[in-house]
């Protein structure tokens, strides 16, 4: 009775198997696993895989591989076992992402509390101690779009746009949380900065965060900021093993 | 010292572009390259060389270029005025540029992206794989007056190779298949949508490309409620405002407007090439035909090699014909046939 998971193509670069019809978290976890399978299996018509909220993509040249067949097997993978009951992939990191909340640098703090229904305190308590997870990875490189947090955050965009959110700023919206590669217009609201970096192409290892990796955002004050925007730590970043 | 190019003068939008940088989509970076891959097929071809080499793509403009030492270069794409010390050199084909001298190259004139392709490819550092900028993720960015640019080992000879200049010039009709959200447009929308005629905006670049058009907008029904999906190059998506964009090698990864289909990938070209103003219609196609349409094409690129020939020059539009070995001492050399008032 169910019309999830669907398999659909998209252009002629690739397959998308969507879990569900809008972001919940057996679904993320579901899109997570089904690609860490497939890049287990290695299938050699499939040159990449990522996932988005709740959808695994494969990119595969339609044009030189026939897709009837790569929906067959697809299927068959589908139905070996329940995908939303799936754990989470191995290796994954935990993350703590020092954060300055509130003050000039972030000024939108006490906005998000009000539209949340809290006290600008009680929404740093809460924030700083919540731990996300990256649901996915879009928009600009390696930006993480994080969750969920309680249901205190399932605050709206903004209706204007901010004309520009520096990079590291930690933007709400909607249960989720970002944290900002380049300088960019957002509707989200900006509640902390960091001086994490989500992406740097000069490194060995560009890209700091992965799908399924989880953050906390400890609060820090602003002389620490300072201290950390100045070092060569990423903003002070410190990562363990999960998984 | 390794032999290099320099930009004297730079056009507002030159870049290094290559085949783009795959393998990074999970990380929310798209593979970017030139907007044109077909340019960087020819000028590989032309200079017999590995399409692995990155060209300047140039956006509008070209600028003036000097050379360290002898090197080949190749132009291709949109085509521009273009001279070496002043001897107009024909598009779409291969030539010496001496050292010391200097490469003029003028605005595009049948599209928006011309290409400068070296023997040897640029040998700038090379980042995750490409020495593309991708310049909305952040990696490199714009091309100046003053830059200096390494030339890589010519294993080549050959100059004065042509290629015929293809089709995609001036904008044309773009063939598209069905994408995720095609189901959610009414047959109306979509039937309207392949029979309007669509003029490139100057909302363009190399994210994406808007299309104008009169009328009112091509929405769906659940517009705003769709979550956020992959995104590739050439889906057409409609933004809020009902005007399709044909997104390109530097869109996101993933986004949350429908996508009424999606552009073959032979077909970019054409998007891209295509001037402000430029018609451009959409032609829907059902997987099969796409699938023969794009392995023609792919075709097509594998066969530009053998379709190098010879460029034959015009000898009244030589400046110095006197240097070249035209009669083999058939008469004096010294004598010139052009005293008597006879001009080219």
């Amino acid at each position: 009775m169910t019309d999830w998971p669907q398999i659909r193509t998209v252009g002629l670069s690739g397959i998308l198997v969507t879990f569900a019809a809008a972001m919940n978290e057996p679904a993320n976890r579901a899109a997570l696993a089904l690609r860490a399978a497939i890049d287990t299996q290695d299938w050699p018509e499939v040159t990449e895989t990522s996932t988005s909220l709740v959808s695994t993509f494969l990119a595969v040249d339609l044009a030189t591989t026939p897709v009837e067949a790569m929906k067959e097997r697809l299927e068959d993978i589908l139905k070996s076992r329940d995908w939303l009951a799936a754990p989470l992939p191995q290796g994954r990191t935990l993350w703590h992402v020092p954060t300055l909340y509130g003050t000039d640098l972030a000024p939108q703090l006490e906005e998000a509390a009000q539209v949340a229904g809290v006290d600008p305190d009680a929404a740093i308590k809460e924030l700083c101690t919540s731990r996300v997870r990256v649901l996915t990875i879009g928009f600009a490189p390696g930006q993480p779009y994080m969750g969920e947090l309680s249901e205190t955050w399932n605050i709206p965009r903004q209706t204007g746009l901010t004309k520009s959110v520096p990079p590291g700023a930690l933007i709400i919206a909607i249960k989720q949380l970002i944290i900002f590669t380049n300088a960019a217009p957002t509707g989200w609201r900006h509640i902390g900065q960091t001086a994490f970096k989500n992406f740097r192409p000069d490194q060995p290892n560009p890209f700091s965060l992965s799908p399924g990796d989880e953050l906390v955002f400890p609060a820090i004050d602003r002389a620490t900021f300072d201290t950390l925007s100045a070092s060569d730590t990423n903003g002070g970043a410190s990562s363990e093993v999960l998984t | 010292m390794t032999a290099h190019l320099t930009i004297t003068q730079a056009g507002p939008a030159m870049s290094l572009q290559d085949l783009g940088r795959p393998g990074y989509r999970a990380q929310g970076l798209t593979i970017g390259g030139a907007a044109d891959t077909t340019a960087i097929h020819e000028g590989a071809a032309l200079l017999g060389q590995s399409t692995s080499h990155a060209a300047i793509e140039m956006a509008g403009q070209g600028g003036s270029f000097t050379a360290s030492a002898d090197m080949r270069i190749a132009l291709t794409g949109a085509e521009m005025a273009a001279s070496v010390d002043g001897e107009t050199l024909v598009w779409n084909a291969s030539h010496l540029l001496p050292a010391g001298g200097t490469l003029q190259l003028g605005g595009t004139r049948n599209g928006t992206y011309g290409y400068l392709h070296v023997g040897g490819g640029f040998a700038t550092p090379t980042v995750m794989g490409s020495r593309a900028s991708h310049l909305a993720g952040g990696i490199g960015g714009l091309l100046n007056a003053g830059d200096i640019l390494p030339i890589g080992p010519d294993k080549g000879t050959e100059v004065a190779m042509t290629l015929s200049k293809g089709d995609r010039f001036g904008g044309g009709k773009l063939r598209f298949v069905a994408s995720m959200q095609t189901a959610s447009f009414s047959e109306d929308s979509f039937d309207r949508f392949t029979r309007t005629a669509f003029r490139r905006d100057a909302r363009a670049n190399r994210m994406g490309i808007r299309m104008d058009f009169d009328g009112e907008g091509f929405n769906t029904a659940g517009q705003l409620s769709i979550v956020s999906e992959v995104v590739v190059p050439g889906d057409i998506q409609i933004s809020g405002d009902g005007a399709p964009y044909v997104l390109m090698f530097e869109c996101q990864t993933t986004g949350g407007y429908p996508r009424i289909g999606s552009v073959l990938p032979c077909d970019l070209p054409r998007a891209a090439q295509a001037q402000t103003g430029a018609p451009l219609t959409f032609e829907f196609l059902e997987m099969d035909a796409a699938v023969a349409v794009q392995n023609r094409y792919l075709a097509d690129l594998k066969s530009l090699k053998s379709r190098v020939t010879p460029l034959v020059r015009d000898p009244a539009r030589i400046r110095d014909l006197l240097s070249y070995q035209l009669i083999s001492g058939a008469v004096s050399a010294s004598t010139n046939p052009f005293e008597k008032g006879q001009k080219p």
